[in-house]
C-alpha cells in the first residue's frame, strides 16, 4: 500500500522536474523576444558593424535559439548565472544579496501568517454562522477582492499617514539596532501577511468545514462530545492534510505579493531586481529572476500536491 | 487547483444572500453603463488641466477632486472604467472560451491529446501569473492587443483544468456512450451534450477568472507596464496618483475604491448565486 504512495509521489516530482523545463524554456523564449539586437545595444550607437557582428559572434548569438537554450541550461548547472549586461557583473553576485533580503521577508511574513490564518480559520469554521464568522469571512473576502498594492496603499495611510508608526520606505542598508529593524520591516511583512493570509483563512476554513459535515464528526456530536474536543480530536486531524495543501498554496500567492510589495515599499529584494532588470532590459538578470521565482512557486505548489497525496487516508 | 476553486465557493451569509447578490449585481451593472457611455457623460476632457492646485480636495465642480497635473479625477476614473472593464472582458472572453474549448475537446477525445494538453498548460500554470506578464510585456512592450492577449493566455489553462475536470465527469454519463455510438462528430458531442451540462459552474467560474484578471490587469498598470500614458485604467490612476498618499488625496483612494467596489461586487454576486448555479456537480 505505502509503495503506491510513493510512486504517486515520485510520479508528481517526474511531472513538476518535467513542468520546471518547460518553464525554463518558457522563459528563455520569452526574454529572448525583447526587442533590439543585443549586441548593439550594448556596443552603442557608434559602434562599427564589424564590432558589433564580432561581438555577436562571442556571445553565440547568431547560434540557433535551442542552442542557446542549452548552452544557458548547462551553464545553469554549473551555478553560472551568466553577466549582467547592465554592469557587466556576475548575475549571481547581483542576485545573491537580494535573494536572502526577499528570503527574509518571505520568512518573516511565514512565521507570521501562518499561525495567525491558522488561528483565525479554525475558529470561524467552530463558530460557522456567528458575527465572528461572518467577520472574518468578509474581511478575507475583502482583501482577496482587491489588489495587493491596495492592501499596500491602505496599509501606508494608516500606520505611516495617520498613526506616524512606521517610515513609508524601508531600506535594509540602514538598520542600527533592532527598532531600526522592526521598523524596516513592518510595512512589507504587514501588507504581505494580510494578502497571504486571506488566501489561508479562506482555505483552512473551507478545509476544517467540510470535516466537520463528515459522518464520523456527526457520530462525535452524537455521542455527545463537546464543540472543542469534536473539533480538536475528530476533525482537526483528519483537516490537517487539506490545511497543510491550503497553507503551501497560499504561500505560493507570496511570488505575486513580492513583486508588488518590494517595488511599492523600494525593499532591496529580487522581485525589485527583476523589476528594475526589466526596465534596463538586462536578458540574463531577467532570467535568473524569473527563474528563481518560477523553482520557488513550483516548490510550494508541488509540495502542496504531495501533501494532498500522502493525507489522502483511500491511498496509505 | 482544484482544492483552490473549491476553496474559493464556499457559501457565506446563509440565508440572506438576494439582497447582497441583488447590490453586487447592481454595481457591476452600474461600471457596465459607465464603461460603454464614459466619452459622453464625463464632464471635462481626461487631457485638460481644470485646476490650479494639484491633488485638489473634492469640492463642487470637480466632485473626485484633482490629480497630480490638476486633471478632473472624476472623468478619469470615469474613462479609466472604459480601460479596465473593457481589457479585462476582452481578456476573460478570449481565456474562457479557449480554455472551456480545449478542456471539452480534451476530455471527449482523451489519450496523448489530452495527456499533452494538460501537461503543457499545467506548466503554463506553474509560471506566476504576475511574473508571466512582467516578462511578456517587457519583451514586447505594452499596448491594448497585447495585454489583452497576454491575460487571456495567463487565464486560458485554469480555465482549461475546470472545464476539463467537469467535462471528465460528463464524458462517463450514459448518454455520452450512446451519442458516440450514434456516430456523432466531437464538435457535436462537446456542443450539445458537455456543453450544456457544465454551462453553469463554468459561468460562475468566468466571473471569478474576470476578477482575477482586474486585478493582474492593475498591478501590472500599478508596476507601470499596462497602460501606457496618456491612456490610464484604474492601476495606472493609481500609480500615477501615488505621491498624493501622504495627503490622503481623493485621487489616489478613489480608483482603488473603484476597483475594489468591481472585485469584491463580482466575488460577492457569485457566492450569492443560488447553490444551484454554483456547484460543480448541480
Amino acid at each position: 500500500m505505502t509503495s503506491g504512495v510513493l510512486n504517486l509521489v515520485l510520479k508528481r516530482l517526474a511531472i513538476a522536474l518535467v513542468t520546471l523545463l518547460i518553464v525554463l524554456f518558457a522563459v528563455f523564449f520569452a526574454t529572448s523576444m525583447l526587442p533590439g539586437d543585443t549586441a548593439s545595444i550594448l556596443l552603442g550607437q557608434a559602434a562599427t558593424p564589424e564590432a558589433v557582428a564580432g561581438l555577436r559572434e562571442a556571445m553565440h548569438l547568431n547560434d540557433p535559439a535551442i542552442l542557446r537554450f542549452l548552452l544557458w541550461l548547462v551553464g545553469l548547472l554549473r551555478g553560472d548565472l551568466g553577466t549582467s549586461y547592465a554592469n557587466n557583473m556576475p548575475v549571481a553576485a547581483l542576485i545573491g544579496g537580494r535573494l536572502l533580503n526577499t528570503m527574509e521577508l518571505a520568512g518573516i511574513t511565514t512565521l507570521l501568517s501562518v499561525p495567525l490564518a491558522l488561528m483565525l480559520g479554525i475558529t470561524a469554521a467552530m463558530l460557522r454562522g456567528s458575527v465572528y464568522d461572518r467577520t472574518v469571512t468578509i474581511l478575507s473576502i475583502g482583501i482577496i477582492s482587491v489588489p495587493e498594492f491596495m492592501v499596500a496603499t491602505l496599509a501606508v495611510l494608516l500606520f505611516a499617514v495617520y498613526l506616524r508608526w512606521l517610515p513609508a520606505l524601508s531600506s535594509v542598508n540602514e538598520a542600527h539596532s533592532l527598532t531600526d529593524l522592526l521598523r524596516i520591516y513592518a510595512m512589507p511583512v504587514i501588507t504581505l501577511t494580510f494578502v497571504i493570509s486571506a488566501q489561508m483563512i479562506r482555505m483552512t476554513r473551507a478545509a476544517v468545514i467540510e470535516t466537520l459535515s463528515t459522518p464520523y464528526v456527526e457520530m462525535a456530536l452524537l455521542k455527545g462530545a463537546s464543540r472543542s474536543r469534536m473539533v480538536l480530536r475528530h476533525a482537526l486531524p483528519n483537516a490537517l492534510g487539506p490545511i497543510v495543501n491550503a497553507v503551501a498554496l497560499s504561500l505560493s500567492y507570496l511570488v505575486g505579493g513580492v513583486i508588488i510589495v518590494e517595488t511599492i515599499f523600494n525593499y532591496p529584494g529580487i522581485a525589485k531586481l527583476m523589476v528594475d532588470a526589466v526596465a534596463t532590459r538586462d536578458l540574463p538578470l531577467i532570467q535568473s529572476c524569473a527563474m528563481i521565482f518560477c523553482l520557488g512557486y513550483l516548490l510550494l505548489i508541488t509540495a502542496a500536491d504531495i501533501v494532498a497525496i500522502m493525507s489522502n487516508p483511500r491511498l496509505r | 487547483m482544484v482544492a483552490r476553486v473549491a476553496a474559493s465557493r464556499r457559501s457565506f451569509l446563509g440565508h440572506n444572500y438576494n439582497l447582497v447578490g441583488v447590490i453586487a449585481a447592481l454595481v457591476i451593472l452600474a461600471w457596465t453603463l459607465i464603461a460603454i457611455f464614459a466619452p459622453y457623460i464625463i464632464p471635462h476632457s481626461i487631457g485638460d488641466i481644470v485646476d490650479d492646485d494639484y491633488f485638489g480636495p473634492m469640492r463642487q465642480g470637480l466632485w473626485l477632486g484633482s490629480d497630480y497635473l490638476g486633471r478632473d479625477m472624476l472623468s478619469r476614473v470615469l474613462m479609466g472604467a472604459r480601460y479596465t472593464v473593457g481589457i479585462s472582458l476582452a481578456a476573460v472572453v478570449i481565456a474562457c472560451f479557449s480554455g472551456v474549448v480545449l478542456g471539452m475537446i480534451a476530455a471527449v477525445t482523451g489519450g496523448w491529446l489530452d495527456t499533452c494538453l494538460s501537461r503543457f498548460l499545467d506548466a503554463m500554470n506553474s509560471i506566476p501569473s504576475k511574473l508571466f506578464g512582467l516578462v511578456v510585456v517587457a519583451a514586447v512592450g505594452s499596448s491594448i492587443p497585447v495585454l489583452i492577449l497576454t491575460l487571456a493566455v495567463i487565464y486560458t489553462p485554469g480555465a482549461y483544468r475546470f472545464a476539463r475536470a467537469l467535462a471528465v465527469n460528463i464524458n462517463t454519463m450514459d448518454f455520452m456512450t450512446v451519442a458516440r455510438v450514434r456516430g456523432e462528430s466531437t464538435i457535436y458531442l462537446i456542443g450539445s451534450e458537455i456543453l450544456p451540462n457544465i454551462i453553469r459552474p463554468v459561468l460562475a467560474d468566468f466571473g471569478l477568472r474576470f476578477v482575477f484578471i482586474v486585478l493582474l490587469l492593475s498591478g501590472l498598470s500599478f508596476l507601470g507596464l499596462g497602460l501606457q500614458p496618456p491612456l490610464a485604467d484604474w492601476g495606472a490612476l493609481v500609480r500615477e496618483n501615488i505621491g498624493g498618499l501622504p495627503f490622503a488625496a481623493p485621487a489616489v483612494i478613489v480608483p482603488s475604491l473603484a476597483i475594489a467596489s468591481l472585485t469584491i461586487s463580482v466575488n460577492l454576486l457569485i457566492d450569492n448565486l443560488p447553490k444551484k448555479i454554483r456547484d460543480r456537480n448541480a
